[in-house]
């Protein structure tokens, strides 16, 4: 297939499939309420007065467009390609969940529903559905993981102040998967007056697709950006990739432009050797969890294998069923780093650029601090700074054995 | 005839309705489940829906949920559980065995290998919870092939134009969710669910069974008026939950209460 000439956004077909992946795989009490937020999103999706609420909305209050900032000292550090960050960080809320939440919460909004709950790893997700709750005055219950809520204290707290109800989970492993059953499973009980926020692009048709237009902003503007700065396209992207709404977000308006390598990089864990990682794409196999058919960690039996990240926010068994397909079509790569790796990442943005990232988004700033050596001064590479860091200080203390 | 269409039959002919049990294949070990199959036969169960444990079960409720941890704690896979139901079989060669679960574990598999193994082992029929006709294009008609029902769920929120799509996709029979929620949740309302069946009837002719929210011998006793099949799960598993340790108790706590059920059903 040529990639220059391919219709990208005619993906998914309106099955919601990505070739083998993607498709609606959940119980019959939820196939009525897909089809009714398929048939919302569709309708509002090209409506003007929608997209115009919506982008003022990310204007005025997530602070959009963020800027493309080229990290010129860690660049010269680095010794290779321009190495541009897109400042996601800089959102309101502090990551680029914002923007999907807010498209979401419009949708929730023109159907009618009072209630809206979601799922959190990191908490980016919880606090930003949590903003847009109080926001529009919304009911909001917000499903995260016992382990989670340990781990990622101050984010809870703040979900907690703007109103919301945190609901620790403490089946299976305790993390973002197990989040994201007991959300289903609220969804299903609840379903006349309750709308699911998604967090990621996974889940059943339409949310990878939905997902993936509310956060392709991001490339949008960074394609925009970079070709005033450099008059050029660049030469890679990378981004983190946990379910890859950040990723697909960046990925998904620079697919066509032949040039571009794209460079997905997944939580490696302790390193992909050792089984302790959480990286679908470099190691796993496909399978169907959570609505939709796309590469997962699984035993030989088909049970979901846990997974281990040092970033709550990347610690998921599963991936949004596009990257799959761009997976085995080729048209992006996917690596992975390691815990200590992205550690590296965290470290090097923090002290030569002034910058606290987060820890998923250290995973890109460490593969972006393999790649950028490999590639020559006149390159230029796009890395999605997806959130920042203060979330995590608490972590990365403990790790270095600090006490605060 | 298949056992199933068999089984419905038989009853009909005695004017009575089919017992459900559900219990989870490997809970709480996996040396438990062949006796207790044939243990709730001869409690009054018609057909067993045995369970496939997976490790994200998302349309079940918390008693569910453990009960797959905990047959997973022994590694209870899906080529167990058809070693399983063919060690039931040779002893039992009409009650109906269908497996209930969630689709990746026979993804894993491969669905050719699995209806083969499937129909050599006895199962009558798969229910396969996050598989949606839409989806099943492709394995469905494998399933059918090797004489494996696809039993599918209809809910409360299916709209009348789908019912027949999915009755149409179906075999066996059709099991109708009678309530918005997970696996043991609340008591049902049997004057609504009484409503939605006789909107089902409408559109198919298969035996219509009923769960989800059937706790006791008096609501199995009431859904058994307006249904062909009266499921039990939630109320089966607390059961085993009660005294995992002790297997002769398990037993004689599922019988009574299947007992229990079928004697208010047929009175």
């Amino acid at each position: 297939m040529k990639f220059s000439e391919f219709n990208w956004n005619a993906m998914p077909d309106k099955a919601g499939h990505f070739g083998a992946y993607g498709g609606r795989f959940v119980a019959e009490t939820l196939m009525e309420p897909i089809y009714e937020l398929e048939q919302a999103y569709e309708q509002l999706k090209n409506d003007p007065a929608f997209q115009a609420e919506f982008d003022r909305d990310l204007k005025y209050y997530v602070g959009r467009p963020s800027p493309l900032y080229l990290a010129e000292r860690w660049t010269r550090e680095l010794g290779g390609a321009k190495v541009y960050l897109k400042r996601e960080d800089l959102n309101h809320t502090g990551a680029h969940k914002i923007n999907n939440t807010i498209g979401q919460a419009l949708l929730a909004k023109f159907m009618g529903k009072k209630r809206i709950i979601a799922e959190t790893g990191a908490g980016q997700h919880g606090v930003a559905s949590a903003t847009i709750a109080a926001r529009l005055g919304l009911e909001c219950v917000v499903y995260m993981g016992a382990e989670d809520v340990q781990r990622q204290a101050p984010n809870v707290f703040r979900m907690k102040l703007l109103g919301a109800t945190v609901v620790p989970v403490t089946s299976g492993s305790k993390t973002l998967k197990d989040a994201l059953n007991e959300a289903m499973r609220d969804w299903v009980t609840n379903v006349d007056d309750t709308f699911y926020i998604i967090g990621t692009v996974a889940g059943p048709h339409p949310y990878p697709a939905m997902v993936r237009d509310f956060q392709s902003v991001i490339g949008r503007e960074a394609r925009q950006q970079i070709l005033e700065q450099e008059g050029r396209l660049p030469d890679a992207l990378v981004a983190c990739v946990g379910g890859g709404s950040n990723a697909i977000g960046l990925f998904h308006p620079f697919l066509a432009d032949e040039s571009v390598a794209i460079y997905g990089v997944e939580a490696g864990g302790d390193g992909i050797e050792t089984g302790k990682h959480a990286a679908p794409l470099c190691a796993g196999k496909p399978g169907v969890l959570h609505g939709n058919r796309t590469y997962l960690m699984e035993d030989p039996n088909g049970q979901i294998i846990e997974t281990h990240s040092i970033s709550a926010g990347l610690d998921y068994p599963g991936v949004g069923p596009e990257h799959a397909w761009l997976k085995d079509i080729g048209r992006a790569n996917y690596v992975s780093v390691t815990d200590a790796e992205a550690m590296q990442g965290f470290h090097a943005l923090t002290r030569i650029e002034g910058i606290i990232p987060a820890l998923e988004s250290s995973h890109a700033l460490a593969y972006a601090m393999k790649l950028a050596p490999t590639m020559s001064k006149d390159q230029s590479i796009i890395v999605n700074l997806s959130g920042r860091g203060d979330k995590d200080i608490n972590t990365i203390a403990r790790l270095e054995g600090i006490t605060l | 005839m298949s056992r199933i269409a068999a089984c419905f039959a038989a009853l009909k002919a005695q004017g009575k309705t089919a017992l459900i049990p559900y219990v989870t294949a490997g809970d709480p070990h996996p040396s438990i489940t062949v006796p207790l199959m044939h243990r709730m036969v001869a409690a009054g169960a018609d057909i067993i829906e045995l369970g496939v444990p997976f490790s994200d079960p998302m349309a079940d409720g918390p008693t569910i949920q453990q009960a797959h941890e905990r047959a997973l704690l022994h590694n209870t896979s899906l080529h167990d559980i058809l070693g399983m139901v063919a060690e039931f079989r040779q002893t039992n060669q009409t009650t109906p065995v269908v497996l209930m679960g969630y689709l990746n574990p026979i993804e894993i598999m491969g669905y050719a290998e699995f209806a083969q193994a499937a129909e050599t082992a006895g199962v009558d029929g798969a229910l396969t919870v996050d598989l949606p006709p839409e989806e099943g294009v492709g394995v469905l008609p494998l399933f059918r092939a090797h004489g494996i029902d696809p039993i599918f769920l209809l809910s409360p929120t299916t709209p009348n134009v789908r019912i027949k799509t999915v009755a149409e996709a179906g075999g066996g029979f059709i099991y109708y969710v009678s309530l918005k929620g997970v696996t043991g949740a609340n008591t049902l309302d049997v004057g609504q669910v009484a409503e939605r069946i006789a909107q089902i009837r409408e559109h198919t002719d298969l035996p219509l069974g009923v769960g989800f929210g059937i706790k006791d011998a008096q609501t199995a006793a009431a859904v058994a008026k307006v249904a062909d099949a009266v499921v039990v799960g939630s109320a089966i598993i607390k059961q085993i939950e009660a005294t995992p340790a002790d297997h002769a108790v398990i037993m004689n706590n599922i019988s009574d209460l299947l007992a229990s059920m079928r004697t208010a059903m047929d009175a």
